[in-house]
């Protein structure tokens, strides 16, 4: 009656719960185990959002809060297909980002980081994938910014993508990060990552994604969890 | 597994805008709310709110919680159900800590009915800075004890600390409240599976 089940998250791709380096974790992350649980209906399932979720701007975030002019920035096209672990398009899915200016400010009111904001863009925006998996965003390139970690401590400009994917047990809120950039080695949140995946969270210039004469492009896939071939027990 | 999963990184402190614009009182549409429910919705309309606690026992302010549950007749939504929801209960709520002056995340939505085999349960994630990952976490009734003592997964985990998993009643008001705090670290920690 039910479908497949998926594959566990994969803790030799993820980040570890504790990271000392970075300092928030130390009271935010479990002292226990995780409990083992056994997929039911409950973790087979989750929301389902399509394409009638979009507003017609919501995938380009260098028009969907404009008021006057265009935000201020270097363009630039973000895309990619989101696949799961035996290379199969997921469809339809929602892909939500959110990233700050190209100052390195964002828009949300808790960021005190003295650098302007920018009146014609907010940093947030969604599309669905399509029959390929693909998905396609138009941006601004984001800043990098100061934090509080340690002394001197700079993120590399990201963006945050958050996905469904077909099931809760398929959630995954991550970072991606551009290639190249020097900060990367110095940011406790990015080598949380175990070292052997970490370039999964970098992009790469695509010379066939970027647009003649309007905006650099980047290619960014993003893997899921896979479903088992074995069939859940009941 | 030709290919692996992409690793996930930390919601950030950053995602009021991004992904619940409308409850922090930007110009953008959200998804998903903290209100599951209009005055039509069938089933045992009720209210469920909480916080997050950390190590030290401080409520977090930039916590993100994700709802999932099945509508009154203990149907889900989505396409695996066979039982597929026929209402317009899509059954996903989201809601962040920041905006409530107790810092708690208050979600209006329906009683879910029993899923296959198990005790009435809201499916909770739970994102936060500091959280690398998302932790799963499920909220069971204090006051539905027959269907709790035979719920597999509730019975899965050691008896001292199956009452973190359950939502007690809160007040006598309208309309009908459960409390469920969540406590990431330490003394009363949070059951969080590994789905």
């Amino acid at each position: 009656m039910q479908d497949e089940t998926f594959a566990p998250r994969d803790w030799t791709s993820h980040p570890p719960l504790n990271h000392p380096a970075y300092k928030s974790t130390l009271l935010r992350s479990p002292s226990k185990p995780l409990v083992p649980l056994r997929q039911t209906l409950s973790e087979l399932s989750g929301p389902v959002y399509g394409h009638d979720t979009l507003g017609p701007l919501d995938a380009d975030l260098t028009r969907n809060a404009r008021k006057t002019s265009e935000p201020i920035g270097e363009r630039i096209i973000v895309t990619g297909r989101v696949l799961d672990e035996n290379g199969r398009p997921i469809r339809n899915t929602l892909l939500e980002i959110w990233q700050a200016n190209a100052s390195g400010r964002y828009i949300d009111a808790v960021d005190r980081h003295d650098a302007p904001l920018d009146p014609n863009f907010l940093g947030g925006g969604r599309c669905v994938t399509d029959a390929d998996g693909r998905y396609r965003f138009t941006t601004i390139k984001p800043g990098a910014y100061p934090w509080g970690n340690h002394a001197n401590a700079w993120r590399p400009a990201h963006i945050h993508f958050s996905l469904f994917g077909p099931s809760i047990a398929t959630r995954l809120i991550t970072q991606m990060y551009f290639p190249g950039d020097p900060l990367m080695p110095l940011d406790p949140i990015f080598q949380a990552t175990p070292e052997g995946a970490r370039d999964r969270l970098i992009s790469a210039f695509s010379l066939d994604a970027t647009e003649s004469g309007f905006a650099l492009g980047f290619a960014f896939d993003i893997v899921l969890r896979g479903r088992h071939s074995t069939p859940m027990e009941t | 597994m030709a290919f692996r999963q992409t690793p996930s990184q930390t919601v950030g402190p950053f995602f009021s805008f991004g992904l619940a614009p409308e409850q922090y009182g930007y110009a953008f549409r959200s998804i998903a709310g903290a209100t599951l429910i209009d005055n039509g919705t069938p089933g045992s309309h009720i209210r469920v709110l909480g916080r997050v606690f950390d190590g030290e026992g401080q409520p977090m302010s930039d916590a993100l919680i994700e709802i999932w549950q099945a509508d009154a007749e203990g149907r889900y939504a989505h396409p695996a159900d066979p039982r597929c929801s026929n209402t317009a209960f899509k059954g996903f709520g989201r809601t962040g800590t920041g905006t409530d002056f107790e810092k708690r995340f208050i979600f209006d939505t329906v009683m879910p009915g029993a899923v296959a085999g198990q005790a009435p349960h809201i499916n909770v994630i739970v994102f936060a800075r500091g959280m690398l990952n998302h932790l799963y976490t499920r909220l069971y009734f204090e006051d539905q004890a027959e269907a709790n003592a035979h719920d597999p997964v509730l019975q899965s985990v050691q008896s001292e600390r199956r009452g973190t998993l359950l939502a007690r009643r809160d007040g006598a008001t309208a309309p009908t409240t459960y409390r469920f705090d969540v406590r990431l670290q330490g003394e009363g920690e949070t059951v969080f599976f590994d789905v």
